[in-house]
């Protein structure tokens, strides 16, 4: 959350100021966005688990896909958003594109680890196993390793210019190969046909699933943006609090 | 670095308690798994030796254009993990009982050894500036070189065993190449300016 | 682009750099006249490495700007690196090759014409030329920095930037960097150097400046009157050391 200690005193020429500024809490457009989330999630939450008719093949166990689906979408968009970050960054040199990048890769993960999860909770109910090495899962995967990684490399480096321009270059490398690894992941598995989780859902879908599937995506996307909001400006205010800090010694 | 390579090999026998019949589906991927990990190795040790401080700088100073630098590290990194594989190739084949024509194997090791020292180089230059750099390494470039091992193995494995309607596996391996060839000389750059 | 009739040689506006957090370069205004020889003082961290690898466009600074010959050092980093000498805390050479074989590496590295002779003369003129043939690994600490100055006059640079240009040699060393200043000068050669020993900075060069925390805290011109006055020091205005 945005939270800020707004009340800071300054010295100016031998008198104390107080620099009273807003009161303390969330922006105006981060409280919509929470509003918004809260309601979809919750409208949502009674589509899946009451509105939407049981599917004839999986029964009960199929609702996951509303979870996973939109989660699993978004996890992959969101590592496009981190290396559109990157591009934009070595491009203009501007540091707040790095800041959507990091915010990005932060919430990004949480929704990829939810989405392997779902996946695999759902490939047990149905296959009666965790983990199939089909090409959409084990893609996921090597993403979600990428993502780590980005982390970890954002991480020890620390907030500096290097860590950005290795950030930008790493997410450009792993946004161009990630389509490769499916193909060839894909190409590997047309020799060993094993179970294939059905994702997409059978080619006609009754619109009350379509209606869910749409409720639900829409509640997950508000929610990631909320979350992406907060935490890019958790990140402005660290480098601005870094900068501040540093320009005082 | 090629004892470690012959060493992965022979555990794998262990491992896999191989006899005869299965020694030819699991001797491509023993034969990967101890390339990747040479290669991984030999990245780390010119990590360790960049990270000597002016390393890397007594070239940065030069007017020289920083792709060249790339290429040359490229190179050098190239020449020493091909060292250990050509020592391990000899031995793989001995151990697996396999008789494999040198020349489509050699093409093989080729074309998978650049597509990892290519993303290896570029990462090993991002990783110097790290504390934990050689843990940060294969987590890295793991994920990254998934198609060029797939490739690789599958590739291999057609040459002990062809397969009828096999997707081009060298083809994907030298595309892949060309691909992470030309990206990472062209961000080199980027990663290492201070 | 280059500079015109009346602009510095070298000009340094409002320079800024941050390693991640840490300010080491708080906003520096320098210029500098062609051909003249500015020392940098200053205490272990004030900034003074870190100026001169901007200078040398080793590192970009974080904010403000720094022209060589009209080049900016961000920008124009190749040209800039071109016209610069630059020996460092690292002595940047291979100890694994020879004398000779360091020399003809840069040599090809910075496009030198007739590299060999160029290096051979170069080896001569430092005093090293006995052990062209060895490997620079079993160099005293001398030799090394010897060598280096050797590498860096290689390809004739019009900017010599030397950090701590002293260290490691004797007093024979010393006379003869004063020597090869004093050629590079005649040269038409400039001249930025840093050093610890504020004497050893009056005797090399005709300016100062001092770096503390940095920003700059003093300037000074060396004329003949102030030589023996080694403990006044005053800022100084004018022709060729102006404020930016």
């Amino acid at each position: 959350m945005a939270l800020v200690n707004q009340e800071t005193p300054v010295e100016q020429a031998g008198t104390r100021q107080r620099v009273v500024t807003k009161p303390v809490g969330l922006s105006v457009p981060s409280l919509i966005l929470l509003v918004l989330s809260f309601i979809s999630m919750m409208v949502s939450l009674y589509m899946i688990f009451i509105y939407a008719p049981t599917d004839a093949v999986e029964g009960n166990p199929q609702r996951i896909f509303y979870f996973h689906m939109p989660s699993a979408v978004i996890g992959m968009c969101a590592f496009g958003i981190i290396a559109l970050g990157g591009i934009m960054y070595l491009w203009k040199k501007d540091e707040r594109w790095d800041w959507l990048a990091r915010a990005a890769a932060e919430v990004g993960v949480v929704f990829l680890t939810f989405t392997l999860i779902t996946g695999s909770i759902w490939g047990k109910t149905i296959w009666g196993t965790w983990w199939s090495w089909d090409a959409r899962l084990t893609t996921t995967l090597i993403l979600w390793f990428i993502y780590i990684g980005y982390i970890m490399l954002r991480g020890y480096m620390g907030h500096t210019f290097a860590s950005a321009r290795a950030g930008a270059v790493l997410a450009i490398i792993g946004v161009i190969d990630v389509p490769i690894v499916y193909e060839s992941v894909n190409w590997w598995r047309t020799l060993h046909p094993q179970a294939v989780l059905p994702l997409g859902g059978s080619p006609q879908m009754p619109p009350q699933m379509l209606l869910t599937l749409a409720v639900s995506s829409a509640a997950f996307i508000l929610l990631f943006s909320f979350l992406i909001v907060q935490v890019y400006h958790l990140q402005k205010m660290q480098t601005l609090a870094q900068r501040l800090r540093a320009s005082l010694e | 670095m090629g004892l470690f390579a012959i060493i992965v090999l022979v555990i794998f026998n262990f491992a896999f308690d191989l006899r005869v019949d299965t020694m030819a589906a699991v001797a491509p991927g023993a034969l990967w798994v101890a390339f990747v990990f040479a290669s991984i190795l030999g990245l780390g040790r010119t990590i360790a030796a960049e990270r000597e401080k002016g390393s890397l700088d007594r070239l940065l100073l030069c007017p020289v254009d920083r792709k060249a630098i790339y290429l040359a590290k490229l190179l050098g990194n190239i020449l020493f993990i091909g060292v250990v594989e050509l020592v391990a190739l000899p031995i793989f084949m001995i151990l697996f009982n396999l008789p494999l024509q040198a020349g489509p194997l050699l093409l093989i090791v080729a074309l998978g050894t650049l597509g990892i020292a290519a993303v290896g180089t570029l990462f090993s230059a991002m990783a110097a500036a790290t504390q934990a750099r050689e843990l940060l390494l294969p987590i890295l470039i793991f994920p990254l070189i998934v198609p060029v091992v797939i490739g690789s193995v599958r590739a291999t494995s057609d040459l002990i065993a062809p397969v009828a309607n096999d997707p081009p596996w060298l083809g994907l391996i030298a595309a892949f190449d060309v691909i992470f060839l030309s990206v990472s000389m062209l961000t080199f750059e980027f990663v290492v300016e201070e | 682009m280059t500079a015109s009739a009346g602009d510095p040689y070298l000009n340094m506006t409002g320079l800024k750099k941050s390693f991640g957090l840490k300010p080491v370069l708080r906003g520096i205004d320098l210029t500098l006249a062609r051909g003249a020889r500015l020392a940098l003082l200053g205490a272990n961290g004030a900034g003074k490495t870190t100026l001169l690898r901007i200078l040398a466009a080793l590192t970009q600074p974080t904010a403000g700007s720094a022209t060589i010959e009209g080049l900016d050092v961000a920008r124009d980093a190749q040209e800039v690196r071109r016209l610069v000498g630059f020996v460092g805390h690292q002595p940047y050479l291979y100890d694994e090759l020879t004398a000779l074989e360091n020399l003809l590496f840069f040599g090809k590295m910075y496009g030198v014409k007739g590299a060999r002779e160029r290096a051979l003369l170069l080896l001569q003129r430092v005093g090293l030329e006995k052990r062209a043939r060895e490997r620079v690994g079993t160099f005293s600490r001398g030799m090394v920095q010897r060598l280096a100055l050797a590498r860096a006059l290689l390809h004739s640079p019009r900017l010599l930037l030397l950090d701590e240009p002293d260290t490691g040699l004797d007093t024979e060393g010393v006379q003869l960097l004063t020597l090869l200043l004093d050629e590079h000068r005649a040269a038409g050669g400039t001249t930025l150097l840093t050093t610890h020993q504020p004497e050893r900075a009056r005797a090399l060069c005709d300016h100062i400046v001092t770096l503390s925390g940095g920003r700059v805290v003093n300037r000074e011109a060396i004329t003949d009157e102030h030589i023996s006055d080694t403990n006044h020091s005053h800022p100084v205005e004018g022709y060729p050391l102006r404020t930016a």
